[in-house]
């Protein structure tokens, strides 16, 4: 027999736990949801664009009543519960229904605080909080004139906001001398009252409420000075405060929420509890981000898989009124012991401030342009040290660059028919529309649906803005460490260092000790393990070819029609008549439709059939050439340009340096693919700063660039240092790319890598500790033992898989 | 009733891997996944009509190479949000050995 679950409260808290739990754990438990209000669970942070006008209360609907039933989960709604016997394990409603339960959830979620002042119970007093308010604001708005909403802070600018779309004419009436100063320093949130203003809303500022007036219904608002002003709704939006009556009288330890552990349990250990009614490591949350992180954890708990801790979180907010673009985050005010960074420019409606200690960002606070608030935020959870970078900190991250964007639309004032994601051919308006109609919270959501930012991701950060202008300060934005994909909750890093200090030699080893949720991974992580056992075991992990995407296990690149292309190396991009006569032979014998010279300096070969591709390596192997890898994450190829042999400005023999180069990397596999460039002088024909590690040589010796990028996102590289000799530049590359395969992500390339961790650290482990280049160079000495082997030859002669190449069977 | 043609054995596919038949009307993918079972597909992604049979098999899916888009082994059914279905076949194993039927369930 099936446990029981009961879960009270039918908010977005507790049903995204549901829905968590379904997803993992779908047979576990009989499920009964007990919820206060009369509908489904809908969309609480859509309620501003449902009081705008924006949306309707269908459009916010998460699970409607047909949800309930298609997933067996009884649902008693418009059921309060009235008690819990602990002793009996049995939830009790105020109608006398009850249901008995092996574990329970709380998610009671939270009520709108109420200021105790004469006149506060008057019909037309309300709060802002669930369908019913927003009914009632909507119904007023069309006999009456007067609104005041009590409050400045978030919810309140909105139920403004609203409400003044509706045609009213509304007060906003705040206690201090700044809107929203939990989220707002004083220079912005005045920005941001001035600019409400323009559009209509009036402000009383430093006004203390002292009585709410009228006789059966509200007629005013009195102050504190004396002031009176006329009013037939008053809405009051100062807070909330966890809902935690039931929990206190049933006995469970409350302070000022209902306390949990980090695995969401209270001190009942039947009963568990998430969302706004929770306090946790002292802090409580009112926003959506940490209370869906609450929910992955919990049900994985109530999955009894026992693996998930929640440490807490750090949150973002923005407001949601259309057109205004803000953003805050973390300590935006700072201390003695912290410096700001600010930019103001009034003409254009634009300020933004950074907050940092130890060139760590602390908080920040922007107003008029936001592109780059995901990017602080992250920068702040991961606590990246930005002193690399710290004065292009303001000019932020030109996420947006390649997508035709130039960084200077923001997504607020994106039609809905401008495209946002090149590569997919969607827009603005598909991502808005799919965002509300289908619930998506997260960006792997909103790419999983719309395909937006799914294939080269340079849409990613219009996309994260999108989602947040959406969804206003609540969308989850992605977790600090994010799991490596859904059949794990370990990230990366997590598991590259279990590798490492658990001697984990295989996938099979990996999956086994990090407790794998599925039995054999899945397209996006089989691979990555694949690689980081390679790369971490060399001489001990035996490669899995099936674990490796088409590429790397047919050894050539799969085009749109099936058939595949071939690209033997040019060591530096040098060729004789000899090569050239052979790849000619090929192209006749076999028939192949195109030749193309690629942008690494060789020649493709288009249009293969997969059988004929043995065959084809086998003329190519007997004229001397070997797998150029253009296929691989591995090293591609070494661009040079001719150097001091021919060229009357070169000052180094580069060709020659990027022969050498190839010669000793070819083969090795990496995180991602990688690039390298030697130019002969400073005028640097060889593109070698746009390079993953790119050389350029000098008069005195040799420049090492790293980090360079030319493609999604161009970034120039940055300088690691100049070395005196050829010997030098051999030895800083092998350290260099060690460094890379030891620490990246998989398909992270070495600019983000370089960014995430920042220069100062590849130059303390490759530039500043001698002993240490040499170890890491020695290591990737000792891996190119195991890797330079010729993978075409072993195919074309030695029948290595040779069922890679055969159908089969063939039938008719 | 479904005419049988014996294909091969299993030890022919590798684990989490898939080998092509050829026929005349095209062909069609047969995998191969960690338990051993054994499924059939025409080598057509509903998407753009990439070839399953050179993906990432994983559970009871598989990867397609070209846009990632997950199928089902034994419907064939695009795995939601992609909607789209491709022709599978039924299949049985006799003795190790893989019999194969070229009138698609579906």
């Amino acid at each position: 027999m099936k446990e029981k679950l009961v879960l009270i409260g039918n908010g977005m808290a507790g049903m995204r736990t549901i829905e968590e739990l379904l997803d993992i754990a779908p047979e576990m438990y009989d499920i009964t949801v007990f919820g206060a209000e009369p509908y489904g669970n809908y969309n609480r942070i859509l309620l501003s664009p449902v009081l705008a006008g924006e949306k309707t209360v269908d459009d916010i609907m998460l699970n409607d009543e047909q949800w309930y039933a298609d997933n067996s989960v009884a649902l008693y709604k418009g059921k309060k519960v009235s008690t819990i016997d602990r002793r009996n394990r049995k939830v009790v409603a105020e109608d006398g229904t009850t249901e008995v339960y092996d574990r329970l959830l709380l998610a009671t979620g939270s009520h709108p605080f109420i200021i105790p002042v004469p006149g506060h119970d008057l019909p037309g007093v309300i709060s802002f909080r669930d369908i019913h308010d927003v009914d009632t604001m909507l119904e007023s708005s069309k006999k009456h004139k007067h609104a005041v909403v009590i409050g400045g802070g978030l919810l309140g600018l909105e139920a403004a906001n609203g409400l003044m779309l509706q045609g009213m004419h509304v007060t906003v009436v705040h206690l201090g001398d700044t809107l929203m100063e939990r989220q707002m320093d004083a220079v912005s949130g005045d920005m941001l009252k001035k600019s409400l203003e323009k559009r209509g809303l009036n402000f009383l500022m430093n006004a203390s409420t002292e009585a709410i007036v009228g006789e059966g219904c509200v007629k005013g608002v009195r102050f504190k000075d004396g002031l009176e002003i006329a009013a037939d709704l008053v809405v009051m939006a100062v807070g909330i405060r966890p809902n935690m009556e039931l929990a206190q009288s049933v006995g469970l330890h409350c302070e000022r929420g209902v306390v949990v552990n980090d695995t969401l349990q209270t001190y009942d250990p039947k009963i568990y509890a998430v969302g706004e009614c929770v306090q946790h490591r002292g802090d409580t949350y009112g926003l959506v981000a940490p209370l869906f992180e609450q929910a992955k954890v919990c049900a994985n708990h109530l999955a009894k898989m026992g693996i998930a801790r929640y440490e807490g979180s750090v949150t973002s907010t923005k407001l949601k009124v259309t057109g205004i673009d803000l953003f805050s985050a973390g300590d935006f005010i700072g201390d003695d012991t912290t410096e700001e960074i600010v930019m103001q420019d009034a003409g254009r409606g634009i300020y933004k401030k950074i907050v940092l200690r130890d060139n760590k960002i602390q908080g920040a606070v922007m107003y008029g342009d936001t592109v780059d608030g995901a990017w602080y935020f992250q920068l702040m959870r991961n606590g990246t040290d930005t002193s690399d970078f710290r004065t292009a900190l303001m000019l932020g991250q030109a996420h947006l660059g390649d997508s035709g964007h130039g960084g200077n639309i923001t997504a607020a004032n994106m039609s809905d028919d401008m495209e946002v994601c090149g590569c997919n051919g969607v827009c603005k308006g598909d991502i808005v529309k799919a965002i509300s109609a289908k619930g998506l919270f997260t960006l792997d959501d909103v790419r999983s649906y719309t395909k937006a930012s799914n294939s080269c991701g340079s849409c990613t950060g219009l996309v994260e803005q999108i989602l947040a202008s959406t969804l206003g300060g609540d969308y989850s934005a992605a977790p600090h460490s994010k799991p490596m994909c859904k059949c794990t909750d370990h990230s990366h890093d997590d598991v590259r260092q279990a590798i490492k200090e658990r001697h984990l030699v295989s996938i099979r080893g990996v999956m086994d000790a990090m407790k794998w949720k599925t039995i054999d991974g899945c397209a996006s992580c089989r691979p990555a393990l694949n690689y980081y056992v390679i790369a971490s075991w060399p001489a001990e992990a035996k490669d899995d070819a099936q674990s490796r995407f088409i590429n790397e296990r047919a050894h050539a690149n799969i085009q749109k029609d099936g058939t595949y292309s071939v690209v033997p190396r040019m060591w530096g991009g040098l060729t004789t008549p000899k090569e050239l006569r052979a790849i000619a032979d090929v192209v006749d014998k076999f028939d192949v439709p195109e030749m193309k010279v690629t942008g690494g300096q060789r020649i493709d070969l288009l249009g293969i059939k997969k059988e004929d591709l043995p065959a084809v390596w086998s003329d190519l192997n007997a004229a001397g050439m070997v797998s150029g890898h253009a296929y691989g994450k591995s090293l591609r190829t070494v661009k040079t340009c001719v150097g001091k042999t021919w060229c009357r400005f070169g000052t180094q023999d580069s060709t020659s340096v990027g022969v050498k180069l190839e010669k000793l990397s070819w083969g090795s596999w990496m995180p991602h693919k990688f690039k390298m460039a030697v130019s002969g002088c400073p005028r640097n024909c060889a593109e070698a700063t746009i390079k993953d590690f790119g050389v350029v040589c000098v008069d005195s010796g040799y420049e090492l660039h790293v980090g360079g990028n030319g493609g999604i996102t161009v970034r120039v590289t940055d300088l690691l240092c100049k070395v005196k000799t050829e010997a030098e530049v051999y030895e800083y590359s092998k350290a260099f790319m060690q460094l890379y395969r030891e620490e990246a992500h998989y398909l992270e390339r070495t600019a983000p890598w370089i960014e995430r961790v920042g220069l100062s650290h590849i130059k303390q482990y490759v530039e500043e500790d001698a002993e240490n280049r040499k170890v890491l160079a020695a290591r990737f000495d000792e891996s190119q033992k195991y890797a330079q082997i010729d993978p075409w030859a072993e195919r074309a002669s030695k029948g290595v898989a040779k069922h890679e190449f055969t159908s089969l069977k063939q039938i008719g | 009733m479904a005419d049988w043609i014996e294909v091969g054995s299993i030890g022919d596919i590798p684990v989490l891997g898939a080998r092509v038949v050829s026929t005349a009307e095209g062909d069609i993918g047969v995998f191969r996944t960690v338990d051993d079972e054994i499924f059939a597909l025409r080598d057509e992604c509903p998407h753009q009509n990439g070839p399953l049979s050179q993906g990432i098999v994983h559970g009871k899916r598989v990867t397609c190479p070209l846009h990632n888009w997950n199928i089902e082994l034994d419907s064939g059914e695009a795995v939601a949000p992609d909607e789209g279905c491709t022709a599978s076949y039924p299949v049985k194993i006799e003795d190790g050995k893989i019999f194969l039927s070229l009138v698609a369930t579906s």
